[in-house]
């Protein structure tokens, strides 16, 4: 049983096939949501306040100090900017991954494997909650407001200007390869969602923050084991024409694509393991 | 009587204790949000020593103890609630209603339980390793640790009669969701989970000081740190905390009553 459930999972697994499966379930879960209006609003609303307490606590700390680890206002609401909208843009299309664990324990899943369409877009889409979009506007005000500050401040040129849109599409690729390596880890660790958590909103938390405040082990370990620093903090110091941390060369802020390459690679081979090993608890 | 919201309490941390790998990742979460909250404080009070009366050790002492108590005050989320809302959406609240126990006692009963084993189990680690780490203030002998522990008690508690007038929403809308989601923002920002409330500046600082969720961390935070004294300013500590929980209690048990009166049990 368990061996047909597998190959059933496995059929049609190209990317067209996935963004294809992915995108009809999302569709018809903002369908459903939209039955609600008045609820889909109050949601949006919570969701986009939520984070904005968040900023909240940078703005209360800033009336009390003028310049945290050597960073202006401005510089690290870009950082804020640049990781939250990444983060929103990544828990928006992935954040019903965090409902695996559950899915594994009562059995759940294999509904999904039963379906001849591919077995992470489905878990992915699964519930789709487009009030995750507050969170993105969030990040997006607090991005443009830092850029409007920094306006002068900043040497703009072709490489820099790009630079913002660039880190902030690969900053959210890199969140979702950490999302799908957090889900692919409940195949085993059925109770651990919660590991994931410190890495995706432990990371985006980190990253509001200047580098420099943080103790170098710690730096070195988001650039070179979790190679968080790559969604914002490389390329961003670049923009804002500062030195990178922890002994990076400099040239490491262009890398931000071809790592989110690699960690996508990575937590696509950990899914395959995930799913290969699953056995459903059902009878 | 007394003997049965023991057993309930008893059962409530059995039960939560049987998963280890939840607790075992619950407290790494805790550690790495430890950590990275340590050195935004540190990179305040360096440049503003004294902040909100606090010092650099004191900051430090309370990222920790936020940590900790997390889940024993449920500044992010009661911890039940969510069970006994589905309960009343489901209608299983019928078979709670049954029982020959108050339906606030049960509940709260088992909400003691688990509260006490997520102190052991999630709030004594990160307390360490932040202690090790960083080296913060520690209270003043066994009187002081004593001290801060009946404040988390009584946080504890008011924090589960917030959460249950929260839940008895429930039995009107059946979908809590968006009051749970209003409680939960309420609790996040007014607790002092994203910075302490002392720092908060003016009206505002005054304001949250005021509210309840100040009695599930500030309150604690501020008894271990021994800011209260040791005589009539820990009283008076308690006496916030107690305020807040007879009236909060209260309030619960008048939800209660009316939906128990009018309540239309969902399910066949």
């Amino acid at each position: 049983m368990a061996e047909r459930l597998r190959t059933a999972g496995a059929h049609g697994s190209g990317a067209v096939e996935v963004l294809r499966t992915y995108r009809l379930v999302a569709a018809m879960w903002i369908r459903s949501t939209m039955t609600y209006r008045a609820s889909f609003a109050l949601t949006l609303v919570t969701s986009f306040c939520v984070t904005f307490f968040d900023f909240v606590v940078i703005l209360l700390m800033f009336g009390q100090v003028q310049g945290l680890g050597g960073f202006s206002f401005a510089e690290v609401a870009f950082l804020y900017g640049t990781t939250g909208t990444a983060f929103g843009l990544a828990d928006l299309a992935l954040g019903s991954l965090q409902r695996m664990g559950r899915r594994i324990r009562d059995g759940s899943l294999d509904v999904f494997l039963l379906r001849p369409v591919p077995l992470l877009a489905q878990v992915a889409a699964d519930k789709f909650a487009l009030r995750r979009l507050g969170r993105v506007l969030q990040g997006l005000m607090v991005l443009m407001w830092s850029l409007v500050l920094l306006r002068h401040e900043v040497a703009w040129s072709w490489g820099t200007a790009l630079m913002v849109p660039a880190m902030v599409a690969c900053g959210a690729v890199i969140f979702m390869a950490v999302m799908v390596l957090g889900a692919s880890a409940q195949f085993w660790l059925q109770d651990a969602a919660e590991v994931a958590n410190s890495f995706t909103y432990g990371g985006n938390t980190l990253l509001q923050y200047p580098p420099t405040i943080f103790a170098q082990d710690l730096v070195k370990g988001v650039v070179f084991v979790v190679p968080l620093a790559f969604v914002n903090w490389l390329p961003a110091l670049y923009v804002l024409g500062r030195p990178a941390p922890a002994g990076v060369p400099s040239w490491a802020a262009f890398a931000s694509p071809l790592v989110a390459l690699v960690c996508c690679a990575v937590a696509g081979l950990a899914w395959r393991a995930g799913v290969r090993s699953y056995r459903s608890t059902g009878s | 009587m007394l003997r049965l919201y023991a057993t309930v309490a008893a059962g409530g941390f059995r039960r939560h204790s049987t998963y280890r790998v939840a607790t075992l990742a619950g407290l790494f979460t805790n550690t790495v949000f430890g950590f990275v909250l340590s050195y935004t404080y540190i990179a305040l009070w360096a440049e503003r020593p004294a902040l909100g009366g606090y010092s650099m050790a004191d900051a430090l002492a309370y990222v920790w103890i936020g940590q900790a108590l997390i889940t024993v005050c449920g500044m992010m989320g009661g911890g039940f609630e969510d069970e006994l809302i589905e309960r009343i959406r489901t209608g299983d609240i019928a078979v709670d209603l049954y029982r020959p126990a108050d339906l606030q006692g049960w509940w709260c009963a088992a909400n003691a339980g688990r509260a006490a084993y997520q102190l052991l189990g999630r709030g004594a680690v990160p307390l360490l390793i932040g202690a090790v780490a960083f080296g913060f203030t520690l209270p003043a002998g066994p009187a002081g640790w004593a001290a801060f522990l009946l404040a988390v008690a009584l946080g504890s508690f008011v924090s589960f009669a917030l959460w249950y007038l929260v839940a008895m929403s429930a039995f009107w809308l059946l979908d809590g969701q968006g009051v749970v989601q209003v409680a939960w923002l309420a609790g996040l920002f007014f607790s002092g989970m994203l910075l302490p409330l002392n720092v908060f500046p003016g009206a505002l600082g005054e304001l949250a000081r005021a509210l309840p969720w100040a009695a599930l961390l500030q309150v604690p935070a501020d008894v271990y740190l021994g800011r209260y004294g040791d005589g009539w300013g820990l009283v008076r500590a308690y006496g916030f905390q107690l305020g807040w929980l007879a009236l909060l209690l209260a309030a619960g048990r008048a939800a209660q009553a009316a939906a128990t009166r009018k309540v239309v049990v969902q399910g066949g």
